[in-house]
């Protein structure tokens, strides 16, 4: 070896075993003291279950959402100024329509990759809301929000309520009929509250509908406020969700204790980094494939025109549903009037719903009389009642879904819509009483399986020389053996260096010589 | 080098490990097959890459981009979800958690630190601490005023009164006064306002009828057929539930239906609700047609139009 070389190897030997990352990691720890948290972090295991992937969704579809959101605020102007649309879109050329709306056709069609990104917006929107409802509904069911939990659970349910607002917020920014007839709605809902109505009304609009306030309002809501309380609320989220620690499932070697999975670093960081791209992927090809909002061919927001089949997006359809079945019950009496026929469902009943999300984890507290911390997640049926009333609660919000495409229903199927409407009445306030007597019997039916939710193993049926027929378990696969799961381990405070030159995963292979630059020194 | 024999730092425990740790194997019973897969994903996903630069440069059609950008994105995050899931350390792993709460101890040095040190300067000083609450309540009222108040104007009679008058001449969006004789029965004028508001986007909310020539003669009971000559009539265009356009005409019915919520309005009988959320009549616009022979107003509505609200008297 010739002597330049073996000075360079020199130089690398003095930086210690872990060359020039270990060299900079060590200055870096001088000043900002984060090799022991770092270390820590690193370490935390994540329980390895399907449905922990949930709020996961929810998370990297938010990613996307502020990625392409920037994006959209390029060249979206939020303004109601009229201008005549001069773009390349034929059937609207020489129309006299709002900026937001010239520039929301201008940036789908005009500007290169903007339709894309809008799409992606707009479908990263509607999972970002559905993945938040399901990874609640799975921390509902399986009583991840109770003690020490409960703070993490409001904030989530915040984190919900903020979703639905910005999305119908965001969705209103293109100034089109259809979205412009929902403000026209949150107008009339904002109008129907008793006593102030008319006052919020007009200072949130900046005056009598329509107004040329609601466009840059709803801008500055949409791209600044909302956006900035869920970024703070999300780190919340995940602080609380380190310093807790997670939930698990039953299992063995699982105790309220510990946690038993994969570590943070590299495992699950590379399992979960390549399902962000997987989610953005297939937002991408949603937003490539799968035309939604077309808000060209809606056109312009005039205040009295209107579309047929107007529905809001999927997450506003439960309050649709419910403006829609209501019974006409206005009070009007002493000089008075109050619109319960609106303010009972659009403004009550939403209150009600989120009120007993915010209050369930203490009303279990106190009707369990169950005061301890819980990290082991109970299984549904293990747990009737609360998973008939979650059921229950799935079964209304459900129904008031369907309800909200009450017209569309009486199209496809043919019948009348009084017929449909009343039908609606009737199975809203049956769906939940149902779904409830249903889910519970189910759940003492699942308790009673012996091995419910275990992998069953094939019987052999073989005929004996005496004619009769014996069944005998077959040999488990060999798969199923290879499966077969170690028993849990902490995470290595140090693993060995590993030889050079050979393979590394050879479990009953020899150690080997170790070069010296990579021997373990002192620990620290 | 730091000096790595500071006695000052935690030791920590020596657990290690070596590589051939059955917890540090892969999950994957072939590992090279796995790694094999798992480059083809990652150089589809590299491909899916490089086909986005080239459709972007290129100005291919819209959906090139989303298609190259999606795949090479779903290639590269189902490898590296692959690469994390059967090709690195299976595990399983166990954590320790460590008690969330503090020691008995702990809990009261904060509380005595709390109520003791800091309270006890309030409980000290009672007039301080209570004018300084008085200011800051003050602050908080009066912060609603730039905050809340100015947002908008006071409502007024802003719901209750629209531009309608007696004699006010019918037009359409265009402006032009509407001619009776040129709508034969069955025809339904969308959208009517009074003249010189139809280009006022405040009154084309508020103001905005349906015209309909519902019947041959006037029609109604008791003075009401005096509202509809020749058997037009005028109703407020809003709905009187949420505010929608009462847009839809069923001509074979007489109704009027909203297409929000499906609110239905007799069209024959004082816009009646039949159906649906809607708890009032659509207000009727009384009409008559002068000597020649042009829809006008007879008087304004006698009641706001649109959904209800707090001060909206019977």
């Amino acid at each position: 070896m010739s002597k330049p070389t073996r000075s360079k190897k020199q130089a690398t030997a003095d930086l210690g075993p872990y060359g020039h990352v270990g060299k900079a990691v060590s200055e870096l720890d001088e000043r900002l003291g984060f090799a022991k948290a770092g270390r820590t972090f690193f370490d935390k295991v994540f329980p390895d279950h399907w449905s922990f992937m949930l709020g996961e969704i929810a998370l990297y579809s938010f990613i996307v959402l502020l990625a392409t959101g920037v994006f959209l605020t390029l060249y979206y102007v939020p303004s109601t100024g009229m201008t005549i649309y001069h773009g390349g879109y034929r059937p609207l050329q020489g129309q006299v329509v709002s900026e937001a709306y010239n520039s929301t056709v201008n940036l789908s069609f005009a500007v290169r990759g903007g339709l894309m990104m809008r799409q992606m917006h707009h479908w990263a929107c509607d999972i970002f809301v559905g993945a938040i409802v399901i990874h609640m509904a799975r921390v509902f069911f399986t009583g991840a929000f109770r003690k020490p939990r409960e703070l993490n659970w409001t904030i989530g349910l915040l984190m919900l309520i903020l979703a639905i607002l910005e999305g119908f917020v965001g969705y209103s920014l293109p100034d089109d009929l259809i979205s412009g007839t929902g403000i026209r709605i949150a107008y009339s809902i904002t109008l129907s509250v008793p006593l102030v109505g008319s006052y919020l009304a007009s200072f949130l609009f900046g005056g009598p509908f329509p107004g040329n306030a609601v466009i840059p309002r709803f801008y500055t809501i949409h791209v600044l406020i909302v956006p900035a309380i869920l970024v703070g609320l999300v780190t919340a989220h995940m602080v609380l969700l380190v310093r807790q620690k997670h939930t698990q499932f039953k299992g063995e070697g699982r105790t309220e204790k510990n946690v038993v999975g994969t570590p943070m670093y590299p495992i699950f960081m590379a399992k979960t980094t390549g399902f962000l791209f997987m989610i953005a992927g297939v937002i991408a090809l949603l937003g490539a494939f799968f035309q939604i909002n077309p808000v060209w061919q809606f056109g312009q927001y005039v205040p009295y025109n209107i579309s047929y089949a107007v529905q809001p997006d999927w997450y506003m359809g439960w309050l649709d549903g419910a403006l829609r079945i209501m019974p006409s019950w206005e009070f009007a009496g002493f000089g008075h009037t109050i619109p319960f026929e609106v303010f009972l469902p659009a403004a009550v009943f939403p209150g009600l719903i989120f009120g007993i999300c915010f209050l369930w984890p203490s009303i279990e507290r106190w009707y369990t009389k169950d005061n301890l911390a819980h990290n082991l997640l109970d299984r549904p049926r293990d747990r009737p009642k609360r998973t008939a009333a979650g059921a229950a609660m799935l079964g209304l919000l459900g129904m008031l879904f369907i309800a909200s495409s009450t017209d569309v229903l009486a199209n496809f199927f043919h019948v009348s819509l009084n017929q449909v409407l009343v039908l609606m009445r009737i199975l809203v306030v049956l769906a939940p009483i149902v779904s409830y007597a249903l889910t519970y019997l189910i759940c003492i039916e699942l308790q009673h399986l012996p091995q419910g939710g275990k992998r069953k193993v094939a019987n052999v049926v073989t005929l004996t020389e005496s004619g009769e027929y014996v069944a005998t378990p077959a040999p488990r696969p060999p798969s199923a053996v290879a499966h077969e799961e170690l028993a849990p381990e902490p995470v290595p405070r140090y693993i060995e260096p590993e030889v050079q030159g050979s393979p590394t995963h050879r479990p009953d292979e020899g150690d080997g010589e170790r070069p010296a630059a990579s021997v373990r020194t002192v620990p620290r | 080098m730091t000096d790595a024999h500071d006695e000052s730092r935690t030791p920590v425990s020596l657990s290690t490990a070596k590589w051939s740790d059955p917890h540090l194997q892969p999950k994957a019973e072939h590992p090279e097959g796995v790694e094999r897969v798992i480059l083809l994903t990652f150089f589809l996903g590299f491909l899916g890459f490089v086909g986005f630069g080239v459709a972007y440069w290129q100005n291919w059609k819209p959906w090139t981009y989303g298609a190259t950008l999606g795949a090479g994105m779903l290639f590269i995050g189902v490898g590296l979800a692959a690469w994390g899931k059967y090709l690195m350390p299976q595990g399983p792993f166990v954590e320790e958690r460590h008690e969330i709460g503090a020691t008995a101890e702990e809990v009261d040095a904060f509380n005595n630190a709390l109520i003791e040190r800091g309270g006890g300067q309030f409980k000290r000083r009672k007039m301080l601490g209570g004018m300084l609450a008085a200011g800051l309540g003050v602050f908080g009222v009066v912060a609603a005023f730039p905050l809340i108040r100015s947002m908008g104007p006071l409502p007024g009679d802003s719901l209750d009164v629209t531009d309608w008058k007696a004699g006010a001449y019918l037009v359409d969006r265009q402006g032009r006064r509407l001619l009776a004789q040129e709508f034969a029965v069955g025809t339904v004028i969308s959208s009517v306002f009074p003249e010189g508001f139809q280009d006022n986007e405040k009154a084309q909310t508020r103001d905005v009828v349906i015209v309909i020539h519902a019947a041959a003669s006037p029609f109604g009971t008791g003075s009401r057929s005096s509202w509809t000559p020749q058997g037009f009539v005028a109703y407020s265009k809003m709905c009187t539930h949420a505010g929608c356009p009462v847009g839809l005409y069923e001509r074979a019915q007489n109704l009027l239906v909203c297409p929000c919520h499906q609110s239905m309005f007799n069209v024959l009988d004082q816009a009646t609700p039949e159906f649906g959320p809607a708890p009032r009549p659509l207000p009727q616009l009384p009409l008559y047609i002068d000597a020649a022979g042009y829809l006008r107003a007879q008087a304004g509505f006698d009641q706001p139009t649109g959904p209800g609200f707090w001060e909206r008297t019977t």
